[in-house]
């Protein structure tokens, strides 16, 4: 596996990028791993990767219509914040794995 | 007397029902069935009706006629699961107890949960073929149809059969060539997947068949709303895909039942145990086939290979045991690629499918991600197999549980 400094910290990344531990995120971490992606994290992108991070512990399999029900976002807004496949990005930003959609 | 109730008499129920009442005393259990619905239909065969293939007599036969002899059948709406009081209400206001339940109320497709789907245009030139009405109605529209932009989109996931579609797009290639005006029809694929198919392996072999074929592919739409004026699909991030006929796998959802028993996720799929297929609320609540939210396909095949795991777990339960049998999320497709030929798939929640011989390892006789027509031949002898075998809960010579045997490991 490789590694990664983020926020000053080393940290394991899988060969896609995502976090290998979900539990060495932090929000500084968040907002390195977006920058990556281009985008600049507001308080309503914590709220969404607040919920994520929730979710994806909860082991219940995550989709952007869930998100979509989440209360916080509708899914026009989630494109908004993560622009160009959202579900993808905002779990990278979370920390968690990639989502697998089930053949 | 104990009582066993399954609700949904589809695939999965009848294959279960049969598989009990076999295996318990009649004087001990009392098994009771309940379906809304008095037709089974064989849906693998709903695909083969828009092109003039099958007819709808080669798939609609009456349920009672696969039900087994000393079971109760109730046809009958259900209102909510009482898991609490291990009781089911039907609509009308009477109810079932149970002692055991297993849930196979499947999932359905919801046209109306996407704006613009079920409006002016909705089986006139946008048809879904997952039902028998539009099924019919797209081979009706397809006799007359003198060409333009045919577009397949899937609206969202997990949908029923994933490579429906795909098969979809290459009959529909194969239709337009023997009608000799396939330089007429543009084919694309719209898909919210970042490519033809999930797997890379399965993804690669797809790929080069669209292409081969001259299907465009369209991957992440992820598809807000329907423009029935311009006949346009438009995503979330509002990419727009024009179309002239469209060809949809609408939104699929469990039954909304299963929400009004607080047993759901967002799609009313049950919250179940991915390998002893028991309800994650409930001790004495089995879930079968498409109702649950098992992260692998919704299809048949694995109605079929997870009903040997939720018997053999069920009858551990009954006898106070512990549910030693695991479903390992083994799911097995045809893949019907046109002009006679086709492909098959075998896979699990761990291994993505891979090319080999199945189901004998090194003999085959079918090749799994290969094109050829003993392919094709399995599927089309799968139409008896279902009838005669499969729904009677009969063996198959094929494992429960996916086998590496026969599999190729591929490296890029």
């Amino acid at each position: 596996m490789a590694t990664k400094t983020f926020a000053g910290k080393i940290i394991e990344i899988n060969e896609e990028g995502y976090l290998v531990n979900a539990s060495e995120w932090t929000p500084d971490v968040a907002k390195e791993i977006a920058a990556e992606e281009g985008i600049e994290l507001t308080d309503l992108h914590f709220r969404v990767l607040d919920f994520i991070r929730d979710k994806a512990g909860s082991g219940v399999a995550l989709t952007i219509r869930s998100i979509g029900n989440s209360g916080i976002i509708d899914i026009k807004q989630f494109y908004q914040l993560f622009p160009g496949g959202p579900l993808k990005k905002a779990s990278r930003i979370a920390g968690i794995k990639k989502p697998s959609s089930c053949v | 007397m104990k009582k066993i109730l399954i609700l949904g008499g589809g695939t999965a129920g009848t294959i279960m029902v049969n598989k009990l009442r076999k295996a318990l005393e009649r004087e001990e259990w009392e098994i009771t069935i309940v379906d809304q619905h008095r037709t089974h239909y064989y849906q693998p065969g709903f695909l083969f009706i828009p092109f003039d293939i099958y007819t709808r007599h080669d798939v609609v036969k009456p349920k009672g006629d696969f039900f087994p002899a000393g079971v109760n059948v109730v046809y009958a709406a259900i209102d909510r699961i009482e898991a609490d009081r291990n009781r089911v209400h039907l609509e009308g206001g009477t109810f079932l107890q149970y002692d055991f339940l297993i849930i196979a109320t499947g999932t359905q497709t919801r046209p109306d949960q996407t704006p613009g789907l079920k409006d002016a245009l909705w089986y006139k030139e946008i048809f879904d073929f997952y039902t028998i009405e539009g099924a019919v109605a797209l081979r009706d529209f397809f006799r007359k149809w003198e060409g333009g932009r045919l577009v397949m989109n899937i609206a969202d996931l997990p949908y029923k059969c994933p490579v429906a579609p795909l098969e979809f797009i290459f009959l529909a290639d194969a239709y337009f060539t023997k009608k000799g005006m396939r330089d007429k029809v543009d084919i694309t694929y719209v898909t919210p997947l970042p490519g033809a198919f999930t797997k890379p392996v399965a993804t690669r072999m797809l790929s080069e068949l669209l292409q081969e074929k001259n299907i465009h592919i369209v991957p992440e739409f992820y598809l807000e709303r329907i423009d029935n004026e311009n006949k346009k699909l438009i995503s979330y991030d509002e990419q727009e895909v024009p179309f002239d006929v469209l060809a949809i796998v609408p939104l699929n959802m469990g039954s909304d039942m299963i929400a009004r028993s607080g047993l759901g996720d967002d799609l009313n799929y049950v919250l179940t145990d991915k390998h002893t297929l028991r309800s994650e609320k409930y001790e004495n609540i089995f879930v079968l086939g498409d109702a649950a939210n098992l992260p692998t396909s919704k299809a048949g095949s694995v109605a079929h290979f997870s009903a040997e795991i939720l018997f053999e777990n069920l009858m551990s339960a009954i006898e106070g045991r512990p549910l030693l049998a695991k479903f390992d999320g083994h799911a097995n497709c045809y893949i019907e690629t046109g002009f006679g030929k086709g492909s098959l798939i075998d896979f699990n929640y761990e291994t993505e499918p891979l090319p080999g011989t199945f189901p004998l390892p090194g003999v085959g006789p079918f090749g799994l991600l290969k094109n050829t027509k003993m392919n094709h031949y399995g599927k089309v002898l799968f139409r008896w197999i279902y009838w005669h075998i499969l729904l009677k809960g009969k063996e198959l010579p094929v494992e429960a549980e996916m086998t590496m045997a026969g599999k190729k490991l591929w490296k890029f």
